[in-house]
């Protein structure tokens, strides 16, 4: 029999508190790179280690707010990212329609391919992608880059895309269809503001990938004014024997707010963020 | 014949992707199947010659490539199959539970190490690891010894810097598959006295083994392909002590110059990665 400490309501605040403690472990142990970061970027004497800083400074994001550092190489990963987003979405968009829609012997086969893309290492394929670029004169374009980014991302984007659609039900669009309206009509005026969330979803989490890859561009693109932040930040504070701790930290927060604000958007917009992993699960 | 055209017709808006995907991405990699059989060079070669399984053969006769495999198996096992995995599972079976600050400010802690820049992440956890960093300062604090991290456990610091990056995608996966889960199944199992590891084993496992084989495939497909992270922290040093085999394709490739080489080693990653992919695929269609 249980004791007066075995009923279920007591029992389930008790569960209550040690999830909250185990959870506030984690947390903390999760959140001290995070806090170097933040404290680090406003800290005059910046070191390696989390401490509360003794007076508050500005001057390291006043150092690193120049063309050189800053500007130049964000402007650059909007440009890169951007482009490439807008080109996946696009391309993601149209695929996914017939996809979703129509009922065909080659859906399955174009599907698994497309899943099976997905999972592939990128990183395994930059060898021979630098090769070609070289061969074929797209090395340290900013096109090449931005075709590769795209096809890297579009796998991905054509299966999320295609999932959001699969949840827009058919019968809004046959009345648009009995009015004589073709099939690229029907996906942009119907369709696709139907899904807003989902196509903002495909959006934020492709530029979200690319704006945060190294790799692709450390390879693709040679010409230092041509690079993006990812790659820029690593030449400029890596080569240099003294880094300064407070103004590498004030350009990684400078350089991560834009995703974190997005995903931030997006995950309201989806209740709890939670949405993406339940997409993924497929 | 009208059949036909209407198929054709409605397959056009595909056409874009296809496209896209044939050259930039099926064509590099009929071309890596090629090059890896080469002895392409980075400069000052005018033709490479076909060296047939060279490239292989020297590779398995090399005690770099052989450290790369080894430590790659190393960084996969603890960041992804036991690091990400379990604590994204942990993470989620205590999300459902706690009260809702708590959750709230931890999904969002382990959600902004999920989403931040590859390097910037880099650069947090060289921080966190280095001798004069955080990491050392709460051992000191605990008074347990201290020492430099990215020296001595070079592979253990980037494979924990991987679990710090990664474990969000895991906890995602596994509440929602946890959410799926009808409450009155745990009910009935925690009224027939199971306690909690083996309701977890009996129960709930079976019951999200969809979600966990899913979830383990993309985290070691993810690793496996880890490059930026590591190489911000130890560039693959010191002395190859944490060099995976992307680290050790690049330093072939660029800083020895044999893209063949570099080539014929990213080949072997690229089958890797496919065996784990269509064992996903077809993970997801026996359980669909």
């Amino acid at each position: 029999m249980r004791g007066p400490a075995g009923t279920p309501a007591a029992r389930r605040t008790r569960r209550r508190l040690a999830a909250d403690a185990g959870l506030l472990l984690a947390a903390a142990a999760f959140a001290l790179p995070l806090l170097w970061v933040v404290l680090s970027a406003v800290d005059p004497d910046a070191g390696l280690r989390v401490r509360v800083p003794d007076a508050l400074t500005l001057d390291h994001f006043d150092a690193i707010l120049t063309p050189e550092i800053t500007f130049t190489p964000l402007l650059n990963s909007l440009v890169l990212c951007g482009g490439a987003t807008a080109l996946t979405v696009a391309c993601a968009a149209l695929a996914a329609y017939p996809l979703s829609r129509f009922r065909s012997r080659l859906n399955r086969p174009f599907l698994l391919t497309v899943l099976f893309a997905t999972s592939l290492p990128i990183t395994a394929i930059m060898v021979p992608v630098y090769a070609l670029y070289v061969r074929v004169g797209l090395i340290d374009t900013v096109h090449g880059t931005v075709f590769f980014f795209a096809a890297s991302q579009l796998p991905f984007a054509i299966w999320l895309m295609k999932n959001f659609m699969d949840g827009v039900p058919k019968e809004l669009e046959e009345a648009a269809w009995a009015d004589g309206a073709s099939a690229l009509q029907s996906l942009l005026r119907i369709v696709l503001p139907l899904m807003g969330p989902g196509v903002a979803v495909v959006t934020v989490f492709s530029f979200v990938m690319m704006w945060g890859n190294f790799f692709v561009p450390f390879m693709l693109l040679l010409t230092p004014d041509r690079m993006p932040a990812s790659v820029s930040v690593n030449e400029f504070f890596g080569n240099r024997g003294m880094v300064a701790y407070g103004q590498l930290a004030a350009f990684s927060v400078v350089y991560s707010t834009p995703v974190v604000l997005l995903y931030v958007l997006i995950s309201r917009r989806l209740g709890g963020g939670f949405a993406l992993g339940g997409a993924v699960k497929g | 014949m009208r059949r036909t055209r209407r198929a054709l017709l409605r397959a056009v808006p595909v056409a874009p992707a296809v496209v896209l995907l044939l050259l930039f991405l099926a064509g590099p990699i009929a071309y890596c199947v090629v090059l890896a059989f080469t002895d392409l060079q980075l400069t000052g070669q005018a033709e490479e010659s076909f060296v047939g399984f060279d490239n292989f053969r020297r590779a398995l006769g090399d005690d770099a490539f052989l450290n790369a495999v080894w430590l790659t198996l190393v960084f996969t096992v603890v960041s992804s199959l036991l690091g990400q995995n379990t604590l994204g599972l942990a993470l989620a079976a205590l999300l459902r539970r706690a009260s809702k600050p708590v959750r709230t400010l931890t999904g969002a802690v382990v959600i902004t190490a999920w989403v931040l820049p590859e390097v910037v992440a880099g650069f947090l956890l060289y921080a966190f690891f280095r001798r004069e960093g955080t990491l050392n300062a709460v051992l000191d604090w605990l008074r347990l010894p201290s020492q430099n991290w990215l020296f001595t456990l070079p592979i253990l610091a980037v494979s924990f810097a991987n679990v710090w990056r990664g474990t969000a995608f895991s906890m995602l996966v596994y509440s929602a598959a946890l959410d799926e889960i009808p409450r009155e199944v745990t009910e009935a199992a925690e009224v027939d006295g199971a306690g909690g590891l083996r309701r977890l084993w009996h129960v709930t496992l079976p019951m999200i083994r969809r979600a966990v084989g899913t979830n383990l495939m993309l985290n070691t497909l993810q690793t496996l392909s880890v490059f930026g992270l590591i190489w911000v922290m130890t560039r693959g040093g010191p002395s190859g002590r944490s060099q995976t085999l992307p680290l050790y394709m690049y330093e072939q490739a660029f800083q020895n110059s044999m893209i063949g080489y570099g080539t014929a080693v990213a080949l072997l990653l690229l089958l890797i990665g496919s065996l784990f992919s269509v064992l996903y695929l077809r993970l997801l269609r026996t359980e669909a």
